[in-house]
């Protein structure tokens, strides 16, 4: 039989998630640049002897030979490109790694092709396991991929009365998905304080390119704000919080 | 995939039911499972409820190395011929089964139930570690083994475990790159876990 006939393809692709399946399989969640997010079954993947096995641990990049199958594709082949051994080598690496894998994984259905997505994912990882500062790394990340899947938060006008915002401490509002200025800001609405640095930083890294960005500085209560702030929107436009952002948040308290 | 409402006898679809949540195992396997013991003999089927039914009863976990075990201390833990300095960290109660098949290793063991998982939630805190750290301030251990799986799980419950034993004076090993990453120490084959024993190497 030819390749047309097995319907084989090749693509290149992030492990976003695997799991056991079968007696000794792992069920594999890619996300390729051409495919989009797809699941694909490893046969064999949990038997040391099985070669394959270690180009498909979590958040390598690599290339990927898959035959269409009936339920899942099967992956026949997989070599890795980007393995990421310094992020690996640290508890807190592996939970960004893990909180960067899961959003894409969460926010994108399967099947969906995303190409700004998957750069922005793989050069993420490349950016923790080089060394890039780890927190304005995954702060841009956050910013970006909330944009790209079409949750950027309103930050220029209010997101009640349409007012372009003062520089002046006001709101953020989960729900509406953005600021909130102050003469709208009443009791009765779900609101979380916005101080004027959290805003300027947001703004910052919706707009700025990385070699801009990566320079930010960050004071400890502005980082710990906007961090805070990013995971409760995440959370809440995802209607419940990340596996890895509560690693990653329990990770770092027992660090620090 | 369950059958539509009365094509199937309950006790058969309830059966059916129950094995489709073991792991491994689909709707499929189990309706396989199922209409082989409808007609397998009585004996083998009482057995079989038997078995399962006395799996949870009268079972503990080892107070010293939270095997899973008949008694406490376990078997194990009980048989003063084993070396007595040497404690071998494993995830899962199979893989102290997978290396004692091999006759190759007589020192101790320590069940971590587990490994650490961001993606699954999984925090060193809902492993056995600490009782690891109880044992290595209490015990004669010269070395510990780090047998988690090579995996990024295991990988990292090793990293997270040889910062906990910090600068304590013992000898911390990790087996040997035999076992290629991604695979389960469970399936591993005899000789492909001696090799990995007999060549484990300090840890930094
Ligand atoms: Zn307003
Ligand atoms: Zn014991």
């Amino acid at each position: 039989m030819n390749e047309h006939r097995l319907r084989i393809y090749r693509t290149e692709g992030v492990v976003l998630a695997r799991r056991d399946w079968g007696e000794a399989d792992r069920l594999v969640t890619l996300f390729s640049p051409s495919h989009g997010k797809l699941r694909a079954v490893a046969p064999g993947a949990r038997k040391p002897q099985t070669r394959k096995s270690g180009h498909l641990e979590l958040f390598t990049r690599g290339h990927f030979v898959l035959a269409k199958g009936r339920t899942f594709d099967k992956i026949t082949q997989a070599h890795t490109e980007a393995y990421y051994p310094r992020l690996r080598s640290d508890l807190q690496g592996v939970a960004r790694a893990a909180l960067a894998c899961e959003l894409v994984d969460r926010f994108v259905p399967e099947g969906d092709t995303h190409p700004p997505l998957y750069d922005l994912l793989a050069r993420t990882l490349e950016r923790l396991d080089a060394g890039e500062p780890p927190d304005v790394t995954m702060l841009f990340y956050q910013v970006r991929l909330l944009a790209l899947v079409g949750f950027a938060p309103n930050l220029t006008t209010c997101v009640l009365c349409g007012q372009p915002l003062m520089p002046a401490d006001h709101a953020f509002s989960h729900d509406e998905g953005g600021v909130v200025c102050m003469s709208c800001a009443t009791p009765g609405l779900r609101l979380r304080p916005l101080p004027l640095p959290a805003l300027k930083v947001l703004r910052f890294l919706q707009a700025a390119a990385w070699p801009t960005a990566r320079r930010l500085r960050l004071d400890p209560f502005t980082r710990r704000h906007v961090t805070a702030l990013l995971h409760q929107y995440t959370a809440h436009v995802l209607e419940r919080e990340p596996r890895s952002a509560r690693f990653l948040r329990e990770i770092s308290a027992h660090d620090r | 995939m369950s059958a539509p409402e009365g094509a199937l006898p309950t006790s058969v679809a309830r059966l059916i039911e129950e094995l489709s949540k073991l792991p491994g195992i689909g709707p499929k396997t189990a309706s396989r499972l199922t209409f082989y013991l409808l007609r397998a003999p009585d004996e083998q089927v009482n057995a079989l409820a038997e078995a399962v039914r006395a799996l949870k009863l009268g079972l503990v976990e080892c107070e010293r190395c939270c095997h899973i075990a008949e008694s406490s201390p376990c078997a194990i833990c009980r048989d003063e011929g084993r070396e007595q300095s040497v404690v071998c960290v494993v995830e899962d109660p199979l893989d102290v089964v997978a290396i004692e098949r091999t006759g190759a290793y007589r020192g101790l063991y320590h069940v971590l139930h587990g490994a650490i998982s961001p993606v699954e939630g999984i925090l060193p805190q809902d492993l056995r570690i600490a009782q690891l750290i109880a044992r290595l301030d209490r015990e004669p251990i010269r070395e510990v083994i780090l047998a988690t799986n090579p995996s990024l799980e295991g990988e990292t419950t090793a990293t997270y475990i040889v910062r906990q034993i910090g600068d304590r004076p013992i000898r911390v090993t990790r087996l040997a790159r035999g076992l290629p990453m991604g695979g389960d120490l469970e399936y591993a084959d005899e000789m492909t876990l001696i090799r990995a024993l007999e060549g484990r190497s300090e840890v930094q």
